[in-house]
């Protein structure tokens, strides 16, 4: 009895795990064929059909480069670092709700790892820990620009994570529950979902998660133009690989939560009509259990395109500034949330109304607008004919 | 020598969430010691990290959810990062600390030790009492709980605080704001 | 299984455990951070040693507040927590500026003001 509900539960943790394991491993073939796509390429097509065993051949190759320590390392710190950062990434896709629940026989067993009741704080939790990974690595290679990479990656996520939280709050007011499951089911029709009721904290969320994986435009940590190789210069062999898959992972989980809090997790348009009719036709254990997979499905499709959105954007801009970074996190994302959370409440306070931060939206286009067609403009310049 | 039979006796028909307290609290207390006697500033850091973590486990197995995550996101994720960034920033080394003198450490030990000796004797005379298995409410950890009790009975204490977090940020970026003519580190 | 409905709620450390366990526990820890402070002179340590003595506190005002079913106990911890993050911003603050003026950041150093 206990069992079953025991094994299936074990099996949900297991695939959740094994999931992220593959996304993550094939992100990186993603990550080049996006780029090539981008930058008119073919990308990586010799290691099976049209490359698909590109991440097993590098791979293998991470695992026989000679796995190198300096010689004035702090030896286990050196190892502890990477070890840190892989640890924090496959923690935090434990809380995500990837579906429904699985019925078997009288049980409902959730598709998600554990549903605690404080699964937002956890997710942060784990965020704000992934920060020692890079630091110690950083540290215990003892070169000045690992060091300053490890510097910049602590400062970079201090600040960012403030602007993070706060753009989580203004959710919390919403829904009034810290249960990531709770926050999807608030989030049933399609104009409940979290982006069209808070598209500013969306923005700001987006922008924030960006910072907390290190990725494009804010990869000031690993930035090869002034760092060398950032925190990562002294690591070679599998080492190595455990920070780039980290970061993979990051992205991944960071998908994940995105779609979970904005997107409606697993919930899609006409989701309950197609259940009641799977319920009708199929009876209600198996209909329950396809229409689990097809909200299941429909959450990998956003993580997806949030992943590729990732990777768009990491091949489209350039890299910020440490101060223009610094400036935009601190003031700018950190006063628009604490703007968003205000409004929200105001708008909640009155008369249950959602869509108060649309108010802040219009009036950054305006702004927008009107600086556009204030700026001077240029001439065009008349070619010479000669 | 009563009491210390009485214990083995406990000792003996414990589950594992009673063994759980007695290893965690074993190994918290080891950390807690290896922050002091660290030579290297960064090991002290890891090692109070880790104790903060044991001491998530603690509140975790007194049901109290939300402040084992609290303390993870504020000591452990915000804090301490803090102290390792100071630390990595001045660039201490284990060298550059001069140990005080061994009759300074004796000493130390020994006020400690004697303050230990007398709280836990005063203690043992303190009526602290156990819990009331009928009143016993199992959700007092619960974020709905303590927020209920937060915003009614110390509504003003809690906004007290954050005007203490005000004049934090103000005094700490009054006092690292590097003026002219200051070196560089 | 337990005898009783009620005893099924409360967490086995609570049934299992003395309170004053606790206390020994935590006056342990306090005790350890009384002993970093007077030992060490590194500023840094001396301030993690505070930080352990403050989380001693902590532990002992939870237990307490588990044990009676008062929430009231774990609203204390939360403002600790609070006073302790804007106690560590500015402590690390001045600590930083002792070491730009003076290039160390040992306690026996400062003794300017001793006459």
């Amino acid at each position: 009895m206990e069992l079953t509900v025991l094994v299936i539960k074990s099996l949900v943790i297991l695939a959740v795990f094994g999931i992220t394991l593959l996304i993550a491993t094939y992100s990186t073939y993603a990550e080049r064929k996006v780029a090539a796509f981008l930058q008119d390429r073919i990308g990586p097509n010799r290691a099976g059909p049209f490359g698909l065993l590109q991440p097993i051949a590098d791979a293998g190759k991470m695992f026989f480069k000679e796995d190198f320590i300096p010689a004035q390392a702090n030896k286990w710190l050196f190892i502890l670092g990477p070890c840190l950062a892989m640890l924090t990434a496959l923690m935090s896709s434990a809380v995500i709700p990837f579906g429904d629940s699985i019925r078997y026989g009288s049980f409902e067993v959730p598709v998600q790892g554990i549903d605690v009741n404080v699964g937002v704080l956890y997710v942060f939790g784990v965020v704000s820990l992934g920060v020692y990974g890079v630091m110690i690595g950083g540290w215990a290679s003892n070169n000045k620009f690992s060091l300053l990479g490890a510097i910049r990656a602590a400062s970079q996520n201090i600040s960012y994570e403030v602007a993070l939280g706060l753009s989580i709050i203004a959710i919390l007011m919403m829904t009034g529950s810290l249960s990531l499951r709770h926050i999807v089911n608030e989030q049933n029709g399609f104009f409940q979902w979290n982006v069209f009721t808070q598209p500013l904290g969306f923005v700001i969320f987006l922008t924030c998660a960006f910072a907390e994986c290190n990725r494009t435009p804010f990869d000031l940590p690993e930035c090869e133009t002034e760092l060398v190789g950032g925190y990562h210069t002294e690591y070679s062999s599998m080492k190595l690989g455990f920070y780039l898959f980290a970061e993979y992972i990051n992205m991944f989980t960071s998908s994940a939560i995105i779609s979970t809090l904005y997107f409606g997790g697993f919930q899609y348009p006409f989701m309950h009509q197609v259940h009641d009719a799977l319920v009708d036709s199929l009876g209600s254990t198996v209909g329950h259990n396809i229409a689990t997979g097809i909200g299941t499905a429909v959450l990998f499709g956003k993580i997806f395109f949030f992943i590729f959105f990732f990777m768009w954007v990491r091949w489209t801009i350039p890299r910020f500034r440490f101060d223009q970074l610094m400036n935009l996190g601190w003031k700018t994302l950190i006063p628009l949330s604490i703007l968003n959370v205000v409004l929200t409440g105001a708008g909640l306070l009155f008369d249950k109304f959602k869509y108060a931060t649309w108010l802040i939206v219009i009036v950054m286009i305006i702004m927008a607008a009107t600086n556009a067609i204030k700026a001077p403009r240029r001439k065009p310049v008349t070619v010479p004919q000669l | 020598m009563n009491q210390f039979n009485t214990f083995l006796a406990s000792f003996k028909n414990l589950t594992t969430a009673g063994y759980l307290f007695y290893g965690l609290g074993l190994i918290t207390l080891i950390s807690a010691i290896s922050v002091v006697t660290a030579k290297n500033p960064i090991h002290s850091v890891l090692a109070l990290i880790f104790t903060f973590f044991c001491l998530t486990g603690h509140y975790m197995l007194l049901n109290a959810q939300f402040l084992a995550i609290v303390n993870i996101i504020v000591y452990a994720g915000a804090i301490m990062v803090l102290f390792l960034f100071a630390i990595m920033f001045l660039n201490l080394k284990e060298e550059d600390e001069e140990a005080k003198t061994n009759v300074t450490k004796m000493a130390a030990v020994i006020v400690g030790g004697v303050l230990m000796v007398l709280l836990l004797s005063i203690f043992n005379y303190a009526p602290v009492g156990t819990y009331n298995p009928a009143s016993f409410d199992a959700k007092t950890g619960l974020v709905e709980r303590l927020g209920i009790v937060l915003y009614s009975d110390y509504i003003l204490p809690f906004e007290l605080a954050s005007i203490l977090f005000l004049v934090a940020m103000v005094g700490a970026v009054m006092l690292g704001k590097r003026e002219a003519g200051d070196p560089h580190f | 299984m337990q005898p009783n409905d009620v005893a099924v709620n409360i967490p086995e450390v609570i049934q299992q455990i003395p309170l004053n366990y606790y206390l020994i526990f935590s006056t342990a820890l306090f005790v350890i951070g009384i002993i970093g402070v007077l030992t060490r002179r590194n500023a840094i340590i001396i301030f993690m040693s505070i930080e352990l003595m403050l989380n001693a506190v902590n532990t002992l005002l939870i237990a307490f507040s588990s044990y009676r079913s008062d929430p009231t106990g774990q609203v204390f911890v939360f403002f600790i927590m609070a006073v302790a993050a804007a106690e560590v911003s500015v402590g690390l603050a001045i600590i930083v500026m002792i070491y730009r003026n003076i290039r160390t950041i040992d306690v026996g150093v400062l003794n300017k003001l001793k006459w």
